[in-house]
């Protein structure tokens, strides 16, 4: 059973453990500007809002790639970017409807969120367990995706 | 290391920013934050100077466990001369713009001078620039924010900004950063404005990177956080109730100053608590407390997210107030309502948000219309004064109407802007005003905690529950009980606690960590952190350093024991109701014992050789 | 089933995948023109700046990966068709037979009928060809002329002004890449490249090349300069591959008209990608777009319809760009220019080269553009494309159109709620 990240905004505190946790481990710094997985402060509502790559079906990011410089993980299911082939045209950040995947002008290629290969610090870090990493069915995403695919062209 | 190792000097006069190498040294000595920064003041500030002229300086200050992932590691503080004591002010503050400044790439803001007209600073990791700020003049705190995030198209920029309170010269005017967090007492909002510095926009994408020992640090910050999460307090009590769980413990133990202190219970307390603030409210079925919510990197999250009740008088005209925002804590709620005896949550939480608004001090501005309620009480102050409002404790109308004049600086509320020192003497009772050196209380009544009595009278900043917090072992025993009645022992208590608070402080956590983490959990975070050896021992020397640092530079401002004083109704007129009935505030023992364990002079001053052990400045 | 491509760029490879994953026994032969592997003509830019090597440019990595997947390549140029006998013929006239057929042979790119145009050192930028001879040419401090500041041109510019040449950019418009800029975020990308040291002329036209004195060339404009020159490079336009369908029936335009799964007027063979004058989400006209996630999206609906038959019909493509102009980094989505009766939100900070603009019809996102904005820029199309009401967050964009991601985000959560209620 391939595992997803759960996200349950109701238990976010906004403390941004996560993008501290997430910029270590991926950039070896604490900068969350450079966080895969985002929270987004809705202030006016009291509610805070993690909010990353879902590992979509689709995958609109890997399919524009013109380079296929983005690869499945057999492991994990996580949408790969591979550094050394990404040539940087940001084609994918445009393509990908949930804008999970961005272009980071330190390096010239774009990031998104890999799973950290099967153990993300961003669920490690939380201190409430508004992010956990459960298996797939479990997670609720299945219902952003339904969402997410009224963006599609061509519901197979 | 952990340091950035750079600070920004911004000379508002001649409208430059410049890059200047961290005085490593100093950091050595001061760790960072109000340590640091305090240590920059003594050096190129005046102690005398006018707080409000240009010669007074104004540093926002990051510690070196700003911005890492160390709980609660994202704080700063606001460090100049306060204009409403006389005294070193720092003002400490949450939120994300002090890990922010961190992410920029610095570790502390200098500014000097003052422009000739209102300017604002923009941050961009190495680029500070300074931008006209006329437009942003007169507006709000909020508005002003939401201007800066529009005119700098960036979402995730943070954003710290004085209110039009600060502007009309209110002396206790807040730094406010990410709307409803603030650098609060003493006047450093005041001081800001007064530099004609109306707000600092910051962005970082640089990051923090010079951990000292990467390892060790992922260990203890880790270990560190276990200990927060198994803490009665910080792992359920704070995020649940947030400090507002205090009001019926301190209502109960006979400490909660009601009506400008003169009594030390409150019949209405139990609507005001943090009880209340969960309560489901009549007219939409919704609690007051939305959720709570944390500062960067804070694990503990005892930040309310409060509403208004929407048919409440103070809002229902008004749909910009029906958001959620920063809600009650615990001293806010204190001084708004039991001080005032004001026991409607909605007018508090009004109110709040008020003073989040237009950055003001719950704490000062609370007591100041406690004082305000007293003069009026006995005829001082009539409605001659106050545009017709009855203003009477227990008034939740007055309240309000006396906070909307204060944050726009209008009528009465200049008054009330001058604080309550200042309030009392002009309209002819001092003895009314509830301050040492010039600055208000906080919510625990001298008389039933008696270390807090001696805490508010030698604090270096005035009367402030955040210098030494001996209620922790008072009330909630913590490190160990002591009876809150007795004045044994508290000397050496609240000189450890005051030692240990402002080597946190200069860390760049949070003291409500405290609760929980001992100076055995934290100093590990520290050494991580930074080269060099930081033992438990080091930390409480770097603090105690501190400490009489702070009080070299009063003593040059002119402060001296005698300022170590209490209002004469603590010392002379015994509590009347609760368990404290009958007793007064035992400062006069508790004094001498303080000067001695501080290796100080029987009239308060430092020794040379204290001065000496500590390697003091000057 | 023998399914026929013609091409191999980026909306044959996305068909031919997509009719394997549909239905592994397909056969498939697609066939390509240019004797190199299947390559992606976006990445050209990367090997001109020097940061990839032609391999770097293919479109799969692994040299197998087709013949893996049972995918046939084949090298050859077809020439015509004949959609009675179902086949196709090739340059060499071998012909290949075959039951459903994919034209996706893309578009070329045109010189202007000018003076001098076909002197030895002018050429296009659009295949891996041209970019070999672009980088013998383009050499440190070499004069090179760009013609044509539309989108390639834009792109191409970047890696030139890599190249360290002494660039100067002629474009006809008044201001650059005019089909993905109003004027107010064409002339700040110009004002950038103007700062960075690149010469830009506007509203300015080549009307000759004559072989130069002391340089290889010499450019005259209408406004009557001459510019010398080592290189010409022309980026004013494209047309697509079109020419070998003449007589087979097939419905022409602009390029081969399709309708809604990719089926063109002849049974039995569709068309996608820069060749296909498809469906525009944003105006439900038939247009080619010519941009490379188009070409992929209509490779897989063109795949779906002719592997599962006229099921599923294609809503249209979100015609999308993101550009990088020496390190200014623009966007554009959909009616970036706006509808008739509908609302804009704009914020301009030229100083700092900062720049969005949301165009709105009632309370749903039509279009947008952006400058200097890296984050999250994939709601922009996430919005449009969902077409999904924005209720109060309408009023909150007006406000600040900065805070896109949030009202996205809003949108998903309120769904989030009600598919959980
Ligand atoms: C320099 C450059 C930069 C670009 N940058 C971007 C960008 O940043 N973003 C973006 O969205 N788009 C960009 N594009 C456009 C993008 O590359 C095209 O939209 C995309 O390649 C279209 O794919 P396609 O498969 O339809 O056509 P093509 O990629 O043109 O592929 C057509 C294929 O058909 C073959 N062919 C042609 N005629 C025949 C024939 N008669 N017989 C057999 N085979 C034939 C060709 O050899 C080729 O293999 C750029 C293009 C260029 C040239
Ligand atoms: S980045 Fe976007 S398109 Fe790519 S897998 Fe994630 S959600 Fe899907
Ligand atoms: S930016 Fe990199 S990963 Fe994204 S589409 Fe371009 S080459 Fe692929």
């Amino acid at each position: 059973m391939q595992k997803s990240l759960h996200i349950d905004p109701a238990k976010c505190t906004g403390c941004l453990q996560c993008e501290s946790a997430c910029s270590l481990e991926n950039e070896g710094i604490f900068n969350p500007s450079k966080s895969r997985i985002k929270v987004f402060n809705f202030h006016d509502e009291g509610r805070f809002v993690p909010y990353t790559c879902t590992q979509c079906d689709e995958a609109w990011c890997m399919q524009a790639c013109p380079v296929d410089a983005i690869v499945i993980n057999a492991e994990t299911g996580s949408k790969d970017v591979l550094e050394d082939i990404c040539v940087g045209c940001k084609v994918c950040t445009i393509a990908c409807p949930f804008g999970t995947i961005n272009y980071n002008t330190s390096s010239g290629k774009v990031v998104k969120c890999d799973l950290c290969g099967g153990d993300p610090a961003c669920a490690d870090a939380c201190p409430t367990q508004a992010i956990t990493y459960v298996d797939a069915n479990a997670t609720g995403l299945d219902k952003m995706r339904a969402w997410a695919a009224k963006t599609d062209n061509a519901t197979s | 290391m952990s340091w950035t190792k750079k600070l920004l000097r911004v000379n508002l006069s001649s409208g430059t920013c410049t890059e200047e190498p961290l005085n490593m040294q100093w950091a050595n000595d001061y760790l960072g934050q109000r340590g640091l920064a305090t240590r920059y003041i003594v050096e190129e500030t005046d102690p005398a100077c006018d707080p409000l002229g240009p010669d007074n300086k104004l540093i926002m200050a990051t510690g070196p466990l700003t911005g890492t992932m160390a709980s609660t590691g994202g704080r700063y503080s606001v460090i100049c001369k306060s204009p409403l004591t006389n005294a070193i002010a720092c003002s400490n503050s949450g939120g994300f713009f002090g890990a922010e400044l961190k992410f920029a790439g610095w570790d502390m803001v200098i500014f000097e001078g003052r422009a000739a007209s209102p300017m604002y600073l923009s941050i961009e990791n190495e680029k500070a620039t300074l931008h006209a700020a006329d437009d942003l003049w007169g507006k709000s705190v909020w508005e002003a924010d939401g201007m800066l995030r529009t005119k700098h198209q960036d979402p995730q920029a943070r954003i710290a900004c004085v209110g039009r309170s600060a502007e009309q010269g209110c002396l206790y005017a807040a730094v406010v950063n990410d709307l409803h967090r603030a650098a609060g007492r003493s006047g450093v909002g005041t001081v800001m404005a007064s530099k004609n510095l109306k707000a600092v926009v910051v962005r970082g994408t640089l990051g923090l990177g010079n951990i000292d020992n990467p390892e060790a640090f992922a260990a203890t910050t880790k270990a560190g956080k276990a200990v927060l999460a198994e803490n009665a307090v910080t792992g359920q009590g704070l995020p649940a109730y947030g400090t507002q769980v205090l009001m019926n413990v301190i209502n109960e133990v006979g400490a909660l100053p009601t009506r400008n202190m003169r009594e030390t219970t409150f019949e209405g307390a139990a609507n005001v608590s943090a009880e209340a603030m969960a309560e489901p409210r009549k007219s939409d079925g919704k609690p007051n407390l939305t959720t709570n919510g944390a500062c960067y990197a804070c694990t503990i999250a005892c930040g309310r997210i409060s509403t208004i009740d929407r048919t409440h008088f103070s809002v229902k005209d008004k749909p910009e107030y029906w958001i959620n925002s920063g809600g009650l804590e615990y001293e806010a709620a204190w001084a708004l309502g039991p001080d005032t005896g004001v026991d409607d949550i909605d007018a508090l939480t009004y109110v709040n948000f008020l003073c989040n608004e237009d950055g003001m001090d719950p704490i000062s501005l609370g007591s100041t219309i406690a004082a305000a309620m007293e003069l009026f009480e006995t005829g001082a102050i009539t409605t001659a004064q106050t545009d017709g409002v009855e203003l009477k404790f227990g008034s939740a109308e007055a309240l309000c109407w006396a906070a909307e004049a204060t944050a726009k600086g209008e009528g009465f509320g200049r008054d009330l802007g001058m604080g309550s020192k200042r309030l009392c003497e002009k309209y002819g009772h001092p003895e009314f005003s509830m301050t040492v050196k010039g600055q208000e209380f906080p919510a625990y009544d001298p008389r039933g905690i008696q270390g807090m009595g001696l805490a508010y009278s030698t604090s270096n900043r005035g009367a402030c529950h955040l210098r030494g917090y001996t209620v922790a072992s008072e009330v909630l025993g913590i490190p160990e009980k002591t009876d809150p009645l007795e004045s044994d022992g508290k000397a050496g208590l609240v000189k450890a606690f005051q030692d240990a608070t402002a080597a946190v402080d200069s860390a760049g956590l949070c003291v409500f960590t405290t609760f929980a983490w001992t100076m055995d959990d934290i100093a590990p975070q520290v050494d991580a952190a930074c080269a060099g050896d930081w033992s438990t021992e080091r930390m409480m020397e770097v603090g105690e350093r501190i400490w009489n640092m702070e009080r070299e530079y009063n003593a040059k401002a002119g402060l001296t024991g005698a300022d170590d004083n209490l209002p004469a109704r603590l010392l002379n007129e015994p509590a009347n109701s609760g368990p404290a009935t009958g007793r007064v505030s035992e400062l006069a023992k508790m004094l001498p014992e303080y000067y001695e364990a501080r290796g100080w002079t029987a009239d308060g001053s430092v020794t040379a050789e204290t001065h000496q052990r500590l390697g003091l400045p000057g | 089933m023998h399914h026929v491509i013609i091409g191999a760029g980026p909306a044959a490879v996305s068909a031919a995948e997509h009719m394997k994953k549909l239905d592994a026994r397909s056969e498939i032969t697609m066939l390509a023109a240019e004797n190199v592997p299947p390559y992606s003509r976006m990445a050209i830019p990367y090997f001109l700046v020097g940061n990839i090597t032609p391999e770097g440019t293919y479109l799969r990595k692994n040299a197998d990966h087709f013949e893996n997947l049972g995918i046939n390549v084949r090298h050859g140029r077809a020439s015509s068709i004949d959609p009675q006998s179902k086949s196709v013929k090739l340059a060499d006239d071998s012909t290949i037979a075959y039951d459903k057929l994919l034209v996706a042979t893309g578009a070329t790119a045109t010189k202007p009928p000018i003076p001098g145009i076909d002197l030895d050192n002018v050429h296009n930028c659009w295949s891996l060809a041209d970019a070999h001879k672009i980088i013998e040419k383009a050499t440190p401090g070499s004069n090179v002329i760009l013609m044509g500041a539309g989108f390639i041109g834009c792109i191409i510019l970047e890696s030139l002004a890599a190249r360290k040449v002494n660039l100067t950019v002629i474009e006809m418009e008044n201001r650059m890449v005019s089909r993905m800029t109003n004027s107010v975020m064409g002339t700040m990308i110009k004002d950038w490249c103007v700062d960075k040291g690149i010469r830009v002329l506007t509203s300015t036209k080549v009307d000759r090349i004559d072989p130069g004195q002391g340089s290889a060339l010499s450019v005259s404009t209408n406004t009557g300069e001459s510019i010398a020159a080592d290189l010409v490079i022309c980026a004013t336009g494209v047309r697509s591959n079109t020419a070998f369908l003449e007589g087979s029936g097939i419905n022409i335009d602009m390029g081969v008209v399709v309708g809604d799964y990719m089926e063109t007027s002849v049974t039995d063979i569709y068309a996608a990608g820069d060749v296909a004058q498809g469906k525009d989400f944003s105006t439900g006209d038939y247009y080619v777009q010519a941009i490379q996630p188009t070409a992929v999206e209509h490779g897989k609906i063109a795949a779906q319809s002719m592997v599962n038959g006229h099921v599923t019909a294609s809503p249209g493509n979100v015609n999308m760009n993101v550009l990088d102009t020496v390190g200014l980094i623009s966007t554009s989505f959909g009616m970036w220019m706006g509808v008739d009766g509908g609302d804009e939100s704009e914020l301009v900070d030229k100083e700092n080269y900062q720049y969005i603009n949301l165009q709105f019809k009632d309370d749903v996102l039509v279009g947008a553009s952006s400058l200097g904005m890296t984050q999250h820029v994939g709601v922009m199309r996430g919005l449009i494309q969902t077409a999904s009401p924005l209720g109060e967050w309408k009023d909150k964009l007006m406000a600040n159109p900065t805070r896109l991601s949030e009202a996205y985000l809003a949108g998903a959560q309120a769904q989030d709620q009600k598919n959980s209620a």
